[in-house]
């Protein structure tokens, strides 16, 4: 399976184009249907997950929005290829079969067209899901919301009247939306403040993960915000909750920028410099080294205390410093000891291109 | 994954605390949580669902006890099997076991009742659902939520017929 034909790999979002993309990186919209009278994923068969992916491959061939999808079988692709697709966020961990010595099932696929995708037969049959770039909750959601249209007309979604939107797990039902950002906070972590923050979260609906979502690790201080509950209130009402509050936690993150820079202006510009001098020489980097050496750049970047590098190559280097493209990149594997050496001379080489 | 506190058990819980400046992640398994401070909520927290009441404080059981045996006729799957997953089999179990999951369902969300987009699949009457089949099925659920002795939830729904009427 070719990712080059993926316009953007897949990940326009990348391109940092949208709204307070220095503190916000991403906004992503998931939304989770099962088709009406077939088990739910973890009971189906392999007949009945192979049912799911025809049906929803002929449906999705004849709307507007999935009509030129690129399909991806993941059940016929090898380790490095469904690791790539994992990295890129656009399938979960759990479907492309990578968790220990797992294997995808029957029937497990992705189809992407733009910047949507649908995972199927994933833990519910069908995971609509599209990124955008920095902070942008209203198009993400009306473009994941126009596919899902679509394809509720030509195919029936399991829904009851009273809860809605039926899903394999009841943390989900009701809307079976999921809205998240993953963003950016060294300020508030550098002044301790992040505690505060995140409890609070709790206290309002919220919950954090870390980069790849569900049972990930906070590195790099990157968090995933998102909606803890799904049902009883509207999908607009959870959107707009969401957006307040991230709205909120980025005024403190601006704030808690500020005071660094009244407080400790040397130290945050030789935090910053060191980082990207590390970034720039290192001759072997881990990825969790890498993440952290990236969010101290990004931070001197957004402070205007580095001249550079442009925040789309600081996006690309989160996602193509991990092992599965590294791996691609160089012909190696994903478990190769030489990985932080190939890790540090690509991004020496990345950042060589940049003008500073 | 072996606890990372005692290193024999199979680890249940993982345990998340921000020290310093830093997340810490602790894999443990259920005493050695308890030894922690943890509220493990017994049996409840083996399950995905089970982290997740945990998490929001909530370690209540799941299902009670003496309905494990009750099956969904669509797919076969128990509560006992609900409560072993955290998932449930298909869209008929919500209805199988619908007053049990409507209690958990408040207690997940604050609220059973979609407020969200109302979908209608393919092929349905394109007009609002009827709010007669709506008050038998009210009705239904109230005779079952009685014969299983659960008054508290007949209660309420005889509320809801009594608006609904």
């Amino acid at each position: 399976m070719d990712l080059s034909l993926l316009p953007d790999g897949g990940m326009r979002w990348l391109d940092a184009a949208g709204p307070k993309s220095t503190i916000v990186l991403s906004t992503r919209i998931r939304l989770a249907r099962n088709v009406r009278g077939i088990p739910f994923s973890q009971r189906a068969k392999d007949s009945d997950r192979t049912a799911v992916v025809e049906r929803v491959s002929e449906a999705a061939a004849s709307t507007e929005h999935l009509a030129s999808a690129v399909a991806f079988h993941l059940d016929q692709m090898d380790r490095t290829e469904r690791q790539l697709l994992h990295e890129r966020h656009l399938v979960s961990k759990e479907l492309a079969g990578l968790e220990r010595e797992s294997r995808p099932r029957a029937g497990a696929a992705l189809l992407v067209q733009d910047q949507v995708g649908v995972m199927v037969n994933e833990e519910d049959h069908l995971r609509l899901h599209g990124m955008w770039s920095g902070f942008d909750l209203e198009d993400a959601y009306a473009a994941v919301e126009s596919v899902d249209a679509e394809l509720g007309r030509l195919v029936p979604f399991a829904f009851h009247p009273e809860f809605g939107y039926l899903t394999s797990c009841p943390t989900n039902a009701g809307t079976g939306l999921r809205a998240s950002v993953l963003i950016h906070l060294p300020g508030l972590v550098l002044t301790k403040e992040i505690n505060k923050v995140l409890q609070g979260l709790s206290q309002v609906g919220l919950t954090f993960r870390g980069l790849y979502g569900e049972g990930s690790e906070v590195v790099g201080n990157f968090f995933q915000l998102s909606n803890q509950t799904t049902l009883g209130k509207t999908e607009d009402e959870l959107i707009d909750h969401l957006g307040k509050i991230v709205r909120q936690v980025v005024e403190y993150e601006e704030q808690a920028r500020d005071v660094l820079l009244r407080t400790a202006p040397e130290e945050v510009e030789d935090k910053t410099w060191r980082a990207y001098g590390l970034l720039k020489h290192a001759r072997r980097l881990s990825f969790e080294e890498t993440m952290n050496l990236l969010s101290g750049v990004r931070l001197g970047v957004g402070l205007n205390l580095l001249p550079g590098p442009g925040v789309y190559t600081l996006n690309k280097l989160l996602i193509y410093t991990q092992p599965a493209h590294l791996a691609a990149m160089d012909g190696r594997s994903t478990g190769d000891r030489e990985l932080p050496t190939v890790r540090a001379a690509f991004v020496r080489r990345l950042l060589e291109a940049e003008p500073s | 994954m072996l606890c990372d506190n005692c290193k024999e058990r199979e680890a249940i819980i993982n345990l998340t605390q921000v020290e310093h400046d830093s997340k810490v992640t602790l894999h443990l398994c259920e005493q050695c949580a308890q030894q922690k401070g943890v509220e493990t909520g017994g049996a409840v927290m083996k399950s995905p669902l089970g982290n997740f009441l945990g998490a929001l404080g909530k370690g209540a059981a799941l299902v009670p006890a003496g309905t494990d045996g009750v099956r969904c006729p669509a797919c076969g799957s128990s509560l006992r099997d609900f409560r072993d997953t955290g998932r449930l089999g298909c869209d008929g179990c919500y209805v199988a076991f619908d007053a049990h999951l409507r209690d958990l369902l408040r207690r997940l969300h604050g609220s059973s009742q979609h407020v969200g987009e109302r979908y209608e699949a393919p092929g349905e009457a394109g007009a609002e659902p009827d709010p007669r089949s709506r008050l038998l099925e009210l009705k239904a659920q109230l005779r079952r939520a009685v014969e299983g002795e659960d008054f508290e939830l007949a209660a309420e729904l005889r509320d809801r017929i009594r608006v609904l009427e």
